[in-house]
């Protein structure tokens, strides 16, 4: 048996001066450490990751700024790029994987995938792969939260593509109207699978940036840099205050930027499938722009800043990063060894 | 003049002849023509070719209310589980304008979009969602089967007058096949004979028309001469050509990808029953009922395969034919 994973201790959150900024660094390298794990498996293992999967490597600043403000029951409704946030909830990294590579010890037991997580037990209750429609499922959630009176607030994630669809204009009124205790983060990383945001989005065509669209419902909205875990921090703390105030939604943008390709390419098997150039090269042929936000790239920046800060001696940084490699890899082998489900476990699950 | 071609290469091909063709074509939907260097960009523009946002039920209401004022929108879905985004503008607006507005306008619009892609995509992306469409009266289906077919029923369905959902399947996007050149028109409404043959039929729609006709090459070796049958377009539906092979064949087997009763399979069962009065015996082959699942192992397990298919004509042939 591989060793014991180290996740609780590595998730559970500290709260204040270096100690949280240690906590948001392990974080941030735990998803990236995970989503590099994820790429390889493409190549080292073709055939084991099938469908369609997506990473999140470039919104860890976005993804732990956020959480690092959740109190114990919040609960969290990320997109179908879903792999980081069970990472940050403390979700076992050998079941996420198993998860991926459509495992029975998986954490929906082959049934979901990548683009399906989901870990109730730690306040995630799922996703959609339909963009948009979970931003309605998290304003459901909100109305739980209040109706119950249980003092939750919800954590929506949702991308700039997403913010384009119906159900994001009707959740965020209704969300506004009923006050419900929801953030909702619309995490801007610039592509809306291959498709670059100024070309789609409304406010962006006026130079304006996408929060602006929380005018419309009359709520807070702020953009923020989202390389930055701790002016997302800062930002979405204010907004989980007003949202436990009972004062109803807000709208934060977090600007990053992807660093991987969409997801793997999309073919039909048996043809396997690997991560291509990211659409800045492949599609626009612009690597200057990718480039630049390479070198923007938040775990690196956030690194320095802690050793710059004395917030991280270099030797902590590695015992991290060290950690963060050992507990990924375990959860690898540990996904490889598990069963693929039997044929006939299909037909469970599908009434309650 | 025919060339082998893909049949992705096939749809597009159709699309483009038919936007040289007629200046009222247009064509957009989420992530195309993104940059100057776009193939359809350059050859018709930027008024014709457009990119969407995701906003599903405003990409396809705005093609019902364009197709209402003298364009031919093509809207592209990629997938077409989307297309449930905006079930209101398909089901209940797209088809009942002309009907409610006492034949005054028409709506000639294609929704074009692939369907269940069985590759690990899971319990959103994977599935069938034609047996709603396929009874609705005003609006058109079409599943083609073949590169050729691909082209033929595209040109068909974006010169028809109808709203018609165009769903390709994703499991033969890169499926070659001989495709004629130039004006190639195949109509809406016929159903395709893929292979003649006189113990069995077998009535298979889409992808399942390629497990179909393996698995009628395996009976074959085994002596069992299976005819094929390839709706091509589910609505509207030519029950004559499929009743006629059933009587031929007093056995029918129906492969869909779709579950049981909410395959087109269930409703041209419905048909033979009534019309075929002289059937002897009848089977489906469908989906079992769950939702796409993603691993492997399962996937396979829910959706029908060539043994499926053998064994179910296997079954049926333990019947007596009809004499004819
Ligand atoms: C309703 C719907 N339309 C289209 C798609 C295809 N699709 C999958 S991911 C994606 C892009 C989503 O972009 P964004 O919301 O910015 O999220 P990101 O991928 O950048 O995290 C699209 C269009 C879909 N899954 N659902
Ligand atoms: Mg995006």
């Amino acid at each position: 048996m591989p060793r014991k994973t180290a996740g609780k201790s590595l998730t559970r959150k500290a709260r204040t001066g270096s100690d949280q900024l240690q906590w948001m660094y392990t974080q941030m390298v735990r998803i990236r450490e995970f989503e590099e794990a994820v790429k390889r498996t493409f190549i080292e293992h073709p055939g084991v990751i099938r469908g369609h999967s997506h990473l999140g490597d470039g919104a860890e600043a976005s993804i732990v700024g956020a959480l690092s403000t959740r109190h114990d029951a919040d609960i969290v409704m990320p997109s179908y790029r879903c792999h980081g946030y069970p990472v940050v909830l403390g979700t076992p990294l050998r079941k996420i994987m198993a998860e991926v590579f459509g495992r029975r010890d998986g954490l929906c037991h082959g049934f979901g995938g990548s683009m399906h997580l989901s870990d109730p037990s730690r306040y995630f209750p799922g996703t959609s792969g339909i963009i948009g429609q979970a931003i309605a499922h998290a304003t459901g959630a909100a109305l739980t939260a209040q109706v119950k009176n249980s003092g939750q607030i919800v954590y929506c994630f949702f991308g700039d593509g997403a913010s384009k669809q119906g159900a994001f204009f009707e959740s965020l009124n209704m969300a506004a109207v009923w006050k419900l205790p929801i953030v909702y983060v619309l995490e801007n990383n610039q592509y809306q699978a291959y498709t670059h945001f100024s070309l789609e989005d409304a406010n962006a065509v006026a130079g304006d940036p996408l929060s602006k669209k929380a005018d419309a419902f009359s709520i807070p909205g702020v953009t923020v840099d989202g390389t930055d875990p701790v002016a997302v921090q800062k930002v979405v703390a204010k907004a989980a205050d007003r949202a436990r105030a009972g004062k109803g939604p807000s709208l934060v943008e977090t600007k990053f930027y992807r660093l991987s390709a969409h997801g793997n390419v999309i073919t039909v098997p048996p043809l396997s499938t690997q991560f291509p150039d990211h659409e800045a090269v492949a599609v626009y042929g612009n690597r200057k722009e990718f480039e630049h936000w390479k070198a923007k790239d938040p775990v690196k920046r956030f690194r320095a800043r802690l050793l710059k800060n004395r917030a991280l001696t270099e030797p902590s940084a590695k015992r991290i990063e060290a950690a963060a490699r050992a507990e990924v890899e375990d959860a690898v082998q540990f996904a490889l060894a598990s069963p693929l489900p039997a044929p006939e476990e299909a037909l469970q699950y599908v009434y309650a | 003049m025919a060339r082998e071609m893909m049949y992705a290469d096939a749809i597009a091909t159709a699309i483009i002849e038919e936007m040289q063709r007629d200046p009222n074509v247009i064509f957009y939907g989420q992530n195309m023509a993104m940059t100057e260097r776009d193939p359809m960009l350059k050859k018709f523009g930027k008024q014709r070719v457009r990119i969407a946002p995701i906003s599903e039920t405003a990409e396809i209401g705005i093609g019902v209310g364009a197709a209402m004022t003298g364009l031919r929108p093509i809207v592209e879905l990629w997938m077409s589980e989307f297309m449930l985004v905006a079930f209101d503008q398909v089901i209940n607006e797209a088809p009942r304008l002309r009907y409610m507005s006492g034949g005054q306008v028409s709506v000639p619009l294609v929704l074009k979009a692939g369907y269940g892609f069985c590759a690990g995509w899971a319990g959103q992306h994977s599935n069938c969602v034609y047996h709603t469409m396929m009874g609705i009266p005003g609006l058109k289906v079409v599943v083609p089967s073949t590169p050729a077919d691909a082209k033929g029923l595209m040109a068909a369905a974006i010169r028809d007058n109808n709203p018609v959902v165009y769903l390709h399947s994703y499991m033969l996007t890169l499926d070659k096949g001989e495709v004629p050149d130039g004006e190639y028109v195949v109509p809406l409404g016929v159903a395709d004979i893929k292979r003649a043959g006189t113990d069995v039929t077998i009535v298979a729609v889409g992808w399942m028309v390629k497990k179909a006709m393996a698995a009628a090459d395996r009976l074959a070796a085994e002596g069992i001469n299976a005819e094929v049958v390839d709706p091509r377009t589910l609505a509207p539906l030519d029950v004559p050509t499929i009743v006629d092979s059933v009587k031929k064949t007093g056995r029918v087997v129906l492969v869909d990808q779709a579950p049981r009763h909410s395959s087109a399979a269930a409703v041209i069962a419905g048909e033979i029953a009534e019309h075929a009065a002289d059937l002897r015996t009848l089977r489906l082959v469908t989906a079992l009922d769950a939702p796409n699942p993603y691993s492997e192992p399962l996937e396979n397990y829910v959706v029908p395969n060539e043994d499926k298919i053998v064994d179910a004509v296997k079954s049926v042939m333990a019947h007596e034919a009809v004499a004819a």
